[in-house]
């Protein structure tokens, strides 16, 4: 019989703490796929963001670094300077790259830092029970919005993607999603880009956005989930290339 | 050459491969020389946008087995805690230099020692330590700098260097390239650095622990280390301690002060001496307490209200009056000002 399909080998073989239904472990996939694809692992290395995806490194075989929350920028300029033929990765979810680490993604990409970022955006803090992220939509409900986020007091959705892509040290961003079969191919192809960016020694940062189900702090279903990020947030967080 | 430029080309003498840093006053000069001698040893300089940005810098490169480096003044400092406790608790080696000034807050830009608890506590969250080194001349402070790399790789933690405005801004003639006070140390193997997975398991640089009873052994192996730093790794001078009555214990610039005020007094007939501490963390625990077992009376002069006092008296344990003289905010005390205070003490009758 054919084998048509198998798990890439930086892909570890372990049982997963996510949660049925998250987009981390697509996302992640497509991560350890690229790595192979480019055979660049034995010149990876990967930092682990505060929040779901601390535990990466239990996933991606590859060397890795956990960092302080929104900090992983700052660690990818002192890694990648120090190391310009390493192939430098974050992977960040929004409450550390949003919030707490907007400094050091948007100076990281100013100063054009030669690494590339993976923000998984699923519009709450998902760790920590679901609080209210800067990328949380208006009206949606968590844990510190009962009735929903307003934007008097709490303001709009912050689109960092947008944000970054003005300036020129950011050479490559593309907001993808990984709720459909169809979303996650293009989601493959754009972080691969990033990757082979990097490894062409390209002049600049690169992101993929990826949109990202979290149906635990949503309270919902995986399939209400996917509806969601597909109706709602996809409003909110275009999907499309930014910039390159 | 000032204080901070001496301690820069020291650093480089001791092969730092990244500095980076943020500008505050009065440090400016290491970050203004590291721009220009950094890239032209082919070396790695970033000016960063925080002090924040700069200790996760130093993480970074540090946890791919580089020498690294970072230099601010006490307001930079506080903001660097958090990436220092992650420093500890990931094992990492880092040197950083706090030309201290005065505060609590913005506090001022004139030299001071009330950082001393913050860098011989740990500083921020978590059951750590640092090592502490308290130079007390721009020669010290080189010397200094290439021990801190030395300590910082063998026991793989960082090292602190606490200086003060005055070292920083201080001119005094040095030799940076000559015999070295602490010998060179052979660096250990970093096995533990990420260079990319080739052809070996992956290596994970971690500070988190969740699994029940995984932290405490980390925190134990931890403890383990600095037990064997107080051990091992203790520097002091002592000054006419034996035959002293009065014996006079300070650090940093402080303790030049104290170095003149003793002298006059000796001239003048006291019975004084002094214990200058180099390593603030570990104590000299021993070496006072030992100081201690004669009824002697202990001054502790420093540039605040009293912090390192603290230290001598859990080191003198209630065997003999410990004293203090300080001047804080940036004020520094005249030898004049201890000499009036070494005089102003009052013996103890022997026993």
């Amino acid at each position: 019989m054919e084998t048509v399909f198998e798990r890439t080998p930086t892909f570890k073989d372990c049982p997963t703490h996510y949660c049925p239904g998250c987009g981390h472990g697509i996302a992640h996939r497509l991560v350890a796929e690229t790595v192979d694809e480019l055979g660049t692992r034995g010149r990876t290395i990967g930092i682990a963001p505060v929040g779901c995806a601390v535990l990466a490194y239990d996933y991606l075989d590859v060397d890795m670094v956990e960092v302080a929350h929104g900090r992983a920028p700052a660690v990818a300029t002192g890694m990648k300077r120090t190391n310009p033929d390493k192939i430098i990765f974050s992977y960040q979810g929004d409450g550390d790259l949003a919030a707490i680490g907007t400094s050091e993604i948007v100076h990281a990409a100013h100063r054009g830092e030669q690494i590339t970022v993976i923000f998984i955006n699923n519009a709450v803090f998902g760790m920590t029970g679901g609080q209210m992220a800067p990328t949380t939509v208006l009206g949606q409900v968590t844990t510190t919005t009962p009735l929903g986020r307003k934007a008097e007091g709490e303001g709009y959705p912050l689109q960092v993607s947008e944000l970054l892509a003005v300036l020129p040290g950011a050479i490559y961003i593309e907001r993808c999603a990984v709720h459909k079969p169809a979303e996650v191919r293009k989601a493959k192809k754009a972080i691969k880009h990033a990757f082979q960016l990097q490894v062409d020694g390209a002049k600049g940062l690169s992101m993929v956005e990826v949109l990202s189900q979290c149906p635990t702090a949503w309270r919902m279903t995986p399939a209400e989930a996917v509806e969601w990020v597909d109706k709602e947030m996809t409003k909110v967080f275009p999907l499309g290339r930014l910039k390159g | 050459m000032c204080g901070n430029e001496a301690l820069a080309e020291a650093a480089i003498i001791a092969g730092v491969d990244a500095y980076f840093g943020y500008p505050i006053t009065p440090q400016n000069e290491i970050t203004a020389y590291m721009s220009r001698r950094m890239p032209e040893e082919g070396r790695v300089f970033v000016q960063c946008e925080s002090e924040l940005a700069a200790i996760n810098m130093v993480f970074g490169a540090s946890a791919t087995g580089k020498r690294s480096m970072t230099t601010s003044s006490s307001p930079g400092i506080s903001l660097m805690q958090e990436g220092l406790s992650y420093l500890a608790g990931a094992e990492l080696p880092a040197v950083v230099v706090n030309v201290m000034r005065g505060g609590p807050g913005l506090g001022n830009i004139a030299p001071a020692q009330g950082d001393y608890f913050q860098a011989t506590r740990g500083g921020g969250h978590g059951d750590y330590r640092t090592i502490t080194l308290g130079p007390s001349s721009v020669q010290e402070l080189v010397d200094c700098m290439g021990l801190a790399f030395d300590l910082a790789d063998e026991y793989r933690m960082p090292v602190i260097i606490l200086a003060d405005g005055i070292l920083g801004q201080m001119m005094e003639p040095v030799v940076l390239n000559g015999e070295k006070r602490w010998p060179k140390r052979e660096p250990p193997a970093k096995d533990w650095a990420l260079t990319g997975a080739s052809g070996r398991k992956q290596n994970i640089v971690r500070s988190l622990w969740l699994k029940e009873g995984v932290l405490e052994e980390l925190n134990n192996k931890l403890h383990r280390r600095y037990k064997q730093i107080e051990k091992n790794e203790v520097i002091c001078e002592q000054y006419e301690v034996d035959y002293a009555e009065i014996v006079v214990v300070a650090y940093g610039v402080a303790a030049r002060i104290v170095r003149g005020a003793v002298t006059r007094a000796r001239e003048q007939g006291i019975k004084v001496g002094w214990i200058r501490p180099i390593t603030l963390w570990p104590f000299p625990t021993e070496q006072i307490s030992k100081a201690a077992e004669e009824l002697k009376v202990f001054l502790v002069v420093e540039m605040s209200l009293g912090q390192m006092v603290e230290d001598v008296k859990l080191a003198v344990a209630g065997k003999a009056p410990v004293l203090f003289f300080g001047r804080a905010g940036g004020a520094v005390p005249t030898v004049e000002q201890v000499l009036e205070t070494i005089r102003q003490l009052t013996i103890p009758e022997k026993r």
